[in-house]
């Protein structure tokens, strides 16, 4: 039996407050939803608050087919997807050594890894640019998914090992007396304990890259190689003379963040949470 | 006691792949960055040295320390104002939605606050395009319609107004991020002291700055360092909605490398303003992280 407080009105005015805040927050989207099915005419007559009378749908298969939006997803799939994987694959490595292993000097390693994260993008991308040019590696795809998989590597093995760290001791120290390996310790134990750690991590990644956009925009600059937030960036500077196909392109660009957003809410709170704190 | 010092051994291997490609790739390209920033260099043929006078350049240079100052002015609308809404929307939520009315409304009101954070920076640049357009745009036609046309400026058309109606997306982008840290610090918390300050009399507000406040100091400044770094690292915002202008009315440093990098081709010029802001970073996050820890902020 739960005791029924008196509640006073306190509460439904700050749920008012908030409920007003979330909805001047969600505006932004909805104005671009509403537009993008706005015919045209309607927008110079009615104005941008206004709900369309004609519902059109024309204009999503039109950029889409314009920028062809089923490549650009493809690409940004392939490139997040192999990010999540090797960021995921060489944080768990190092952060083994550094969370299980204990190995000397891991602090200066983390250390290491801690400083890159104040180098700001801009130092290293000219670098990046000249030397992916040298190696043949300009505007192929697979540039910034060695980039973002290795530049991930810095906060995966930050947040990876401080978890690591807090491993049962008596656990490790039990097989090590048994005579297990480290690679046996790894296999056997902690990468099964570990793997929804690991699939945090890889959700992380996977959203983090999706949204880049210097580096990408740096090194790919041919229009089949483009990812879609870099689509986002560089073609609806055409569709400026047409602000509904511009609001049909946003809500087309945003969509795919959203779904997967939705998807993995929970896993994503919780990957943001771990990292900021341990 | 050898066999464990052998096995620390064993673990190193582990730790190469990363280390090595990290150093490589971070590491080298701003190590290769610092070179250039001794030399003059188009992007072609061969650089040529000339010591300290990008440096010497950049103290002269009016642009670079306008750029710095907007730079640190970010600080408010990316770090400060996020973190002090943030708490305070953070506490509501924690005390009064999820207390009265269920999971299910916090857990939207969560998620409504926290979706700029995942919508990518181009998609951003054309939502706030819709907002702050002059003619056509939301803010000014509600202006309109309230009867103060006076108000409805071209905000980033102008010096005086840019930079205000940038730091007004940039908090709509930052606030969900300190909520979600912060409510989900808050459930770390003991009850009991907020239950016994009850007990006492004391007000919401002054449980929430005397009880609350204090328990959250870990949170409070992983998001203050985080933020800042973010704040003078600042380049989407200003690259999708003004290009540093109008005139530099809202140049940052990392835009301002990257318009050296790939405008003027001053490639040498670019690298040192890169050096000078990860440089100013560095120093600033180790600081920052040694003042919290003398202060006792940090465990």
């Amino acid at each position: 039996m739960s005791v029924r407080r008196k509640k006073g009105v306190a509460p439904y005015l700050v749920l008012g407050g908030l409920i007003f805040m979330a909805l001047v927050w969600l505006f932004p989207m909805y104005i671009a939803f509403i537009n993008s099915f706005k015919p045209e005419k309607e927008f110079i007559q009615n104005g941008v608050l206004s709900l369309p009378h004609h519902w059109d749908f024309s204009k999503f298969g039109k950029f889409w087919g314009e920028v062809d939006f089923t490549k650009k997803l493809m690409n940004s799939a392939q490139v997040s997807i192999c990010v999540a994987i090797i960021g995921v694959f060489l944080s768990f490595l190092t952060a083994y050594a550094i969370g299980i292993g204990r190995v000397k000097g891991r602090i200066w390693i983390l250390g290491f890894f801690m400083v890159a994260f104040t180098i700001p993008q801009e130092a290293l991308i000219y670098p990046l640019y000249s030397v992916s040019k040298t190696l043949n590696l300009y505007d192929n795809i697979w540039s910034i998914i060695i980039i973002f998989g290795v530049m991930s590597t810095g906060f995966g093995t930050y947040l990876l090992s401080s978890v690591m760290s807090t491993f049962p001791d008596e656990l490790l120290e039990a097989a090590r007396v048994d005579g297990a390996s480290p690679w046996r310790i790894l296999r056997s134990i902690v990468l099964p304990l570990l793997r929804p750690t690991l699939f945090v991590l890889a959700t992380m990644f996977f959203i983090f890259t999706w949204n880049e956009f210097l580096i990408p925009l740096v090194m790919l600059p041919s229009n089949n190689n483009q990812t879609v937030t870099l689509a986002m960036a560089v073609t609806t500077g055409q569709y400026t003379s047409d602000p509904t196909a511009r609001a049909a392109a946003a809500l087309i660009g945003f969509m795919p963040s959203v779904i997967f957003f939705l998807i993995f809410q929970r896993t994503l709170m919780r990957g943001i949470t771990l990292g900021a704190v341990k | 006691m050898s066999s464990r010092v052998q096995q620390t051994r064993q673990y190193y291997w582990y730790a190469v792949p990363g280390i090595t490609a990290f150093a490589a790739l971070v590491g080298g390209s701003f190590a290769y960055n610092i070179y250039l920033s001794f030399n003059n260099w188009q992007g072609i043929g061969t650089p040529e040295w000339v010591g300290l006078a990008n440096y010497q350049e950049l103290f002269h240079d009016r642009v670079f320390w306008i750029s710095f100052l907007h730079a640190f002015e970010f600080i408010f609308a990316m770090s400060l104002i996020p973190t002090a809404l943030g708490l305070m929307i953070a506490a509501l939520i924690y005390d009064f939605i999820s207390k009265h009315f269920g999971n299910a409304i916090s857990t939207f009101l969560r998620i409504s606050l926290y979706v700029p954070q995942i919508i990518a920076l181009p998609v951003v640049g054309i939502l706030w395009a819709w907002m702050l357009s002059p003619n056509v745009g939301v803010i000014n036609t509600i202006l309109r319609k309230m009867g103060l046309s006076n108000l409805a400026l071209n905000w980033l058309g102008q010096s005086s107004t840019a930079m205000f109606a940038l730091s007004i997306m940039m908090i709509w982008i930052q606030v969900g991020y300190t909520i979600v840290i912060f409510i989900s610090g808050m459930s770390r918390l003991d009850p009991y002291l907020d239950e016994a300050a009850q007990l006492d009399g004391a007000t919401w507000f002054e449980r929430f700055r005397i009880v609350t406040i204090p328990q959250l100091y870990p949170e409070i400044s992983v998001v203050l360092l985080t933020t800042t770094v973010a704040a003078l690292k600042v380049f989407g915002p200003v690259y999708v909605m003004t290009n540093g202008g109008p005139g530099d009315a809202t140049q940052v440093p990392a835009y301002f490398s990257y318009f050296h990098f790939f405008s003027t081709l001053k490639v040498g010029y670019g690298a040192s303003i890169a050096t000078v802001l990860a440089l100013l970073l560095t120093v600033l996050a180790i600081g920052l992280l040694k003042f919290q820890r003398k202060m006792g902020l940090l465990r």
